[in-house]
C-alpha cells in the first residue's frame, strides 16, 4: 500500500499475511479458511487496537498524509456549480487560499479554504498551504460578497500556519489577519469552518471565526506547529512528538477545551482512504448547521458568534467570587 | 558565350493587371494580427470573432455582443437617440460624431438596455470601441447611469461590457465627472443588493477603467484585453521604467489580483448564466 504510517505497519504486515494465504489456497490443494478466518479477526482487532488509540503524534502524521484530500478535493465532491473567484483586487491572487460560489444542494454558498499542493510542482504555486496576506484580503472580499448577497459562508482550514517571510510581513501580514476576525466576527451570514488537516496559528483562525466550527476526526489545531512550539519551548524543533502530546491539538482536545462544537468522524485509518465517503460525513455536518443557522436572524448570527468566542479562556477571577 | 549562361535577363515581360487587384473584394478576408493567419471573414464571425487558429480575441461591435449574449429577441434598448452637445465648442467634435455615426451606424459610444440571458432578466450596457475609441463624455455617462438606476429600481443584476479609451478629451472635465456619477449609481445599487458583473474587453482604459469597470461583484476580462490606467507610453516616458512584455494584459491583471478570472468569449455566456443562476437560486434546507 502508499503511503502507509509508521504505525500502521502491523496492521499492513497483517493483510499482506492474509493476502498471501489466499493467493496460496488457490493454486495450493489445502484448506487454509480457518486459518484465514482468525487472521482477519485479527486483523480486526488490531485495527481496533491501533485506530481507537491514536496518540497525538499519530494524527498529526495522519493529518500530514500526502494524500490527504484537500480543499478542493471537497469542494467538487460536495458542491454543485462551483465558480472560482481569483485576486484580493488590491496586489496579487493567492493560490494559498481558493474560493468562489456554489450550491450546496440548491443553496447559493460561499466556499474558502486554504490549498495544500498534490505534488511538489503544485505545492510551490500553492506555497505548500502558507497562505500570504493577498490570500487573507482575498477571502475577506469574497465573505463580504456573500454578506451582501445573503449567502452562508463555510470555510475549509488546512494550513501549516501563516506563511513566515519577507514580503508577507512587508505586505502586512498582521493586519490581514486582524482585519479577517475584525470583520467575520459582523456578518450576518451564518459561517460554517471545518477544520480538515492542520489548522496552524492565526493562519487558520483567519477563516476560523464561525458560527460552527467544526475539526475532521484526524485534524489539528493549534496556536502554532509541534514543531514551532519545540522550538520555541525547548530550543529544539526535533521535541515535535513531546509538543504535540503536551499542547492539546488534536479534535478531542479541543472539544473537551470548548472551541470546537462537533467532531467529524473520519474514515478509518484516515480521510485518505476513502474520499467519497469522507465527503459524505462532511456533507451530514454541514446539512445539520445549516438547517440550524439559517433559521437565524443576521443579529442572532452575529450574537451566537459573538457569545461563542466571548467564552473562550480560562481565567481566574478573583473580583467574580467576591461579588457572589 | 559562356556569359549568357548567367544571364538573369526575362524571356516575356510580366503586364501588371488592373484587374487581379480587384478578385478579393474588400473585407472577404481577415489576417488574424497575432498569428498572421488569412481567414475568412464570415469563419471569424461564425466563431464570435476569435481567431479559430490562435484564439485572438477580434473587438466585438456593441450590436454583435449583444446579439452573442442574450437570448434571441429579447433585448429592449434605452436610450437610443440620445446624442452629444459640444460644451466647450471644441473645434471639429460635432464633424467627428457625424463622421462615427455615420461609420458605426450608433448615437455613441454605448448601447443600453434590457433582455433576458438564459431566461434570467438583466439591465445591460456595452460599449463599442469603434465610436470614438470608445470614449466616455456626457452621454456615455448618462445612459450607463440611466441603465444602473434602472436595474437598481427592477431588482435586476446589471452586466457592463466596456471597451474605452478612456475619457472624452472634447468634453474635458465633464467627462471625468461621469466617471464619478456612474461610480456613485453603482454605490446606491450595489448597497440595496444590486448584482454588478463587469466584463472588460479590449481596450479598457483611463477614466473608464478606473470607474465603472472596476466595481464590479465579479470583475472579468477576455484573453489579450489591454487594461490600465495610465498607458504604457507615458508610464514609460514619464518615470523611465521598463516595461514586462505582458504589461496590463488581462493576464497581467490577474497574476496581480485585479480580476475573478480571465473568460474565453467561447465560455463567456455560460459563465455568465452560471452566476445568474447562483444569485438568483433560494433553496431550501428542507432535508
Amino acid at each position: 500500500m502508499v503511503g502507509e504510517l509508521e504505525f500502521e505497519k502491523p496492521i499492513i504486515e497483517l493483510k499482506k499475511k492474509i493476502h498471501e494465504l489466499k493467493e496460496f489456497t488457490k493454486t495450493a490443494d489445502v484448506d487454509l479458511s480457518a486459518e484465514i478466518e482468525k487472521l482477519e479477526t485479527r486483523l480486526k482487532n488490531l485495527e481496533k487496537e491501533i485506530y481507537d488509540h491514536l496518540s497525538p503524534w499519530n494524527r498529526v502524521q495522519i493529518a500530514r498524509h500526502p494524500n490527504r484530500p484537500t480543499t478542493l478535493d471537497y469542494i467538487e465532491l460536495l458542491f454543485e456549480n462551483f465558480f472560482e473567484c481569483h485576486g484580493d483586487r488590491y496586489f496579487g491572487d493567492d493560490e494559498a487560499i481558493v474560493g468562489g460560489v456554489a450550491k450546496f444542494h440548491g443553496i447559493p454558498v460561499t466556499v474558502i479554504g486554504q490549498q495544500r499542493g498534490k505534488d511538489t510542482k503544485d505545492n510551490i504555486r500553492r506555497n505548500f498551504g502558507m497562505p500570504h496576506p493577498e490570500g487573507y484580503r482575498k477571502a475577506l472580499r469574497l465573505m463580504k460578497q456573500a454578506n451582501k448577497f445573503n449567502r452562508p459562508i463555510i470555510t475549509f482550514i488546512d494550513t501549516k500556519g501563516a506563511y513566515p517571510g519577507k514580503a508577507a510581513e512587508e505586505r502586512g501580514q498582521s493586519e490581514a489577519i486582524a482585519r479577517n476576525l475584525f470583520e467575520m466576527a459582523g456578518f450576518s451570514v451564518p459561517i460554517i469552518c471545518i477544520v480538515i488537516g492542520e489548522g496552524g496559528s492565526g493562519g487558520a483562525l483567519a477563516l476560523g471565526v464561525g458560527n460552527h466550527i467544526y475539526m475532521l476526526e484526524n485534524s489539528t489545531y493549534s496556536v502554532i506547529s509541534p514543531e514551532g512550539a519545540a522550538a520555541l519551548l525547548w530550543k529544539d524543533a526535533g521535541l515535535a512528538k513531546k509538543a504535540a502530546e503536551t499542547m492539546k491539538i488534536t479534535a478531542q482536545d479541543l472539544k473537551e477545551l470548548g472551541v470546537i462544537d462537533d467532531i467529524i468522524p473520519e474514515v478509518k485509518g484516515g480521510a485518505h482512504r476513502d474520499v467519497q465517503l469522507q465527503a459524505k460525513h462532511i456533507e451530514q455536518a454541514l446539512k445539520r448547521s445549516l438547517k440550524e443557522l439559517t433559521n437565524m436572524s443576521g443579529e442572532e448570527l452575529i450574537r451566537h458568534r459573538y457569545e461563542k468566542f466571548n467564552s473562550i479562556g480560562a481565567v481566574i477571577d478573583e473580583q467574580v467570587t467576591n461579588t457572589q | 558565350m559562356i556569359k549568357n549562361i548567367f544571364s538573369k535577363k526575362k524571356k516575356y515581360a510580366s503586364i501588371p493587371s488592373g484587374h487581379a487587384k480587384y478578385d478579393v473584394p474588400e473585407g472577404i478576408m481577415t489576417k488574424c494580427p497575432k498569428c498572421k493567419k488569412i481567414m475568412y471573414s464570415k469563419e471569424i464571425e461564425k466563431n464570435l470573432k476569435v481567431c479559430n487558429n490562435c484564439g485572438y480575441h477580434f473587438q466585438m461591435g456593441a450590436r454583435e455582443r449583444i446579439a452573442s449574449l442574450l437570448d434571441h429577441g429579447s433585448f429592449l434598448e434605452y436610450d437610443s437617440d440620445m446624442r452629444s452637445e459640444n460644451p466647450l465648442n471644441f473645434e471639429g467634435y460635432l464633424e467627428k460624431l457625424e463622421k462615427d455615426k455615420e461609420k458605426t451606424k450608433l448615437n455613441e459610444a454605448v448601447v443600453t438596455g434590457e433582455g433576458t440571458i438564459g431566461g434570467f432578466p438583466v439591465v445591460i450596457a456595452v460599449m463599442d470601441a469603434s465610436f470614438r475609441m470608445g470614449s466616455m463624455g456626457s452621454v456615455v455617462g448618462e445612459k450607463i447611469t440611466r441603465a444602473i438606476e434602472k436595474a437598481k429600481k427592477k431588482n435586476i443584476p446589471f452586466i457592463i461590457f466596456t471597451a474605452s479609451g478612456g475619457a472624452r478629451m472634447q468634453e474635458g472635465v465633464l467627462s471625468l465627472m461621469q466617471m464619478a456619477k456612474t461610480s456613485a449609481a453603482l454605490k446606491l445599487f450595489s448597497d440595496e443588493g444590486g448584482l454588478i458583473i463587469s466584463v472588460m474587453t479590449h481596450p479598457t482604459t483611463g477614466g473608464v477603467s478606473a470607474s465603472f469597470a472596476s466595481l464590479g461583484d465579479y470583475n472579468f476580462a477576455e484573453p489579450g484585453a489591454l487594461i490600465g490606467f495610465a498607458g504604457r507610453r507615458i508610464i514609460e516616458q514619464t518615470i523611465r521604467e521598463e516595461l514586462p512584455e505582458d504589461f496590463q494584459t488581462a493576464e497581467f491583471l490577474l497574476k496581480h489580483g485585479q480580476l475573478d478570472s480571465v473568460l474565453h468569449r467561447h465560455q463567456l455566456r455560460d459563465t455568465l448564466i452560471n452566476l445568474l443562476d447562483i444569485h438568483q437560486a433560494k433553496g431550501d434546507v428542507d432535508w
